[in-house]
């Protein structure tokens, strides 16, 4: 039986403020436990809440940039729950009228571009930190107040591709506004799964599952492939699907039934009395509006139009912000742009992966990207040697023409001294030779590379490539 | 609308209260009565009004994104039943 897999994300997304929600406390990363709270972010009796204007704005930044409708009157709720990392025995949150809604996020699919639905985006607090220890459990409250925004997304994605797909887009369009530094690894980007599957051609929708506990992009296509997989056989030997909580265990490789919805929360929202309403006019939404950069969508397309760039090559430099400024960097400063888009997406990639480095961390300027290509077009050195300069570019951030001179990797375009060493490599190989001679052109390519190992890869190769035609034909 | 003897039991087990037999069957009443009180409320036409999200009519009690001190800790961990290196120390919880 062929089936329909259905997903909807939920995201949270830590605020890049100086401040908590609801308090002036620091929301700086890795204080000592317990040193970052106040009376209000701690929920104790008499203090009172008051809500960061920063967070209202960068809410309303993130929802533009999702395109969603801002409501112009809205209103915190209060979730109610007992759990010990939450000090006030409820979160103040948003529920019947969250700050954005209806918006959507394309992504690129075989099928063309497709409209991933945003339902809402609302703004709430963070919760504290537990420990689990072998007798008790042990709370830092450091977190707790931290703002956040959740972004809900409509129940529109196929397949679990389509589930990275719009996570990938998501975090790069918050990103570029700047409004989070989404950084999944380290908690300031968080996802949880809406995930059902119904036969093809359905109209209903079967019992959803929800799956939590996925660390990475990567988790959450794995978590939602296994999730599929494992509806779809229960579906095949006629079981029925319990709307439950799944956690994801990386380590296993599967889901795990967490809590089924006998013991769902009953939350009992309601208006949160502590608070007043929260009215957004036009000119303060325009503002923002206008605060608004360059998102990816446009630039990918302004990659292709002025530069001529491949759609492919076009949606990983602009997949992060970071990346596309250097790449522009690059052209800037006079490099040719499909030719640093191949030294970004080859060489620079491939490294930073290897090392767990992101794009930031490169100690080079694009300058010296720029000049390493000349270096090459101007005859200075070969493909082969600027991948070694290259490498101790990366290391130790010099200018590339200091390493080519301090090494003295100038390419040799002597004619003179060439002959020279070619001759000395044929008369050291002389059964290659008779190969050649006996039509084996392959025996070719063997002197080719003798002959650049002799002069340490510097010789240059179209050079080497007339001569050793002609002293061969000599022969 | 009524409350029933099992509204109220959910409702103490939600809130993490016990009650007394005797107790849940005073508080059904008393409940009850308050129910029936703000009943009255329903006597007056509302049709045509937006319905309110919010208890005051006031608007936009915002502040600056600028940092305020924290406490010290010695203070924050005062009142704590329980604690330990810096943490507060409470009954172990599973997530
Ligand atoms: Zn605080």
């Amino acid at each position: 039986m062929d089936f329909e897999v259905i997903i909807g994300l939920e995201v949270h997304a830590e605020l890049s403020t100086n401040t908590k929600i609801y308090c002036g406390c620091t929301t700086e990363f890795g204080g000592e436990q317990n040193t970052h709270c106040c009376p209000v972010c701690l929920g104790l009796p008499g203090s009172l809440p008051v809500l960061n204007k920063k967070v209202v704005d960068y809410a309303i930044k993130a929802g533009l940039a999702l395109n969603c409708d801002i409501n112009r009157l809205t209103h915190m709720a209060r979730k109610n729950y007992f759990y010990p990392d939450t000090p006030k025995n409820y979160q103040i949150t948003q529920d019947e009228t969250p700050l954005c809604r209806d918006g959507y996020i394309e992504i690129e699919t075989e099928g063309g571009l497709k409209k991933i639905g945003i339902q809402r985006i609302h703004i709430e607090e963070d919760a504290g930190k537990n420990v689990h220890m072998e007798d008790s459990s042990y709370v830092d409250y450091n977190r707790a107040g931290v703002p956040l925004i959740e972004i809900v997304s409509k129940p529109d994605m196929r397949s679990p591709k389509e589930a990275r797909m719009y996570l990938e887009k998501l975090k790069a369009i918050l990103q570029y506004t700047g409004v989070s530094d989404v950084k999944m690894e380290e908690g300031s980007l968080r996802c949880d799964a809406n995930i059902s599957i119904r036969p093809e051609g359905s109209n209903e929708f079967g019992t959803k599952v929800e799956v939590k506990n996925m660390n990475s992009f990567r988790a959450v296509e794995r978590a939602l492939e296994y999730e599929a997989k494992r509806q779809m056989e229960a579906y095949e030997r006629g079981e029925k699907i319990i709307q439950e909580t799944r956690r994801w265990d990386e380590g296993r490789g599967e889901t795990v039934t967490m809590r089924s919805k006998e013991e769902a929360h009953d939350y009992r929202y309601f208006p949160e009395p502590d608070m007043i309403y929260l009215s957004v006019d036009d000119e303060w939404i325009e503002s923002i509006r206008k605060s608004l950069p360059e998102l990816p969508d446009a630039r990918r397309r302004r990659y292709i139009n002025e530069f001529g760039l491949p759609e492919y090559d076009s949606e990983i430099l602009t997949s992060s912000k970071k990346l596309a400024d250097f790449f522009e960097e690059c052209v800037n400063e006079g490099g040719r742009p499909k030719e640093i888009s191949n030294w970004i997406m080859g060489e620079i990639l491939r490294t930073l992966k290897d090392r767990s480095m992101e794009i930031e961390d490169i100690k080079f300027a694009p300058g010296h990207l720029v000049k390493l290509v000349s270096l090459v077009d101007k005859g200075t050195i070969s493909g082969t040697i600027a991948k070694k300069v290259f490498k101790d570019m990366f290391e130790t951030g010099e200018d590339p023409e200091k390493i080519v001179k301090e090494k003295g990797l100038v390419q040799v375009s002597d004619e003179g001294a060439i002959r020279e060493l070619i001759n000395k490599v044929l008369d050291e190989n002389p059964q290659s030779v008779a190969d050649f001679k006996a039509g084996k052109t392959k025996a070719m390519g063997f002197i080719v590379g003798q002959v650049m190992k002799a002069s340490k890869g510097k010789a240059n190769p179209q050079i080497v490539n007339k001569i050793l035609t002609e002293e061969l034909n000599k022969r | 609308m009524s409350v029933s003897i099992k509204d109220v039991e959910y409702v103490a087990k939600l809130a993490r209260l016990e009650f007394s037999e005797k107790e849940k069957v005073k508080f059904t009443e008393e409940l009850n009565s308050i129910l029936k009180y703000v009943e009255k409320l329903s006597e007056v036409d509302t049709s045509g009004v937006e319905p309110a999200i919010g208890a005051y009519p006031m608007y936009n009690a915002l502040r600056e994104d600028e940092i305020s001190p924290s406490l010290d800790r010695e203070e924050i961990l005062k009142n704590a039943p329980d604690k330990q290196d810096g943490y507060f120390k409470v009954p172990k919880v599973i997530d």
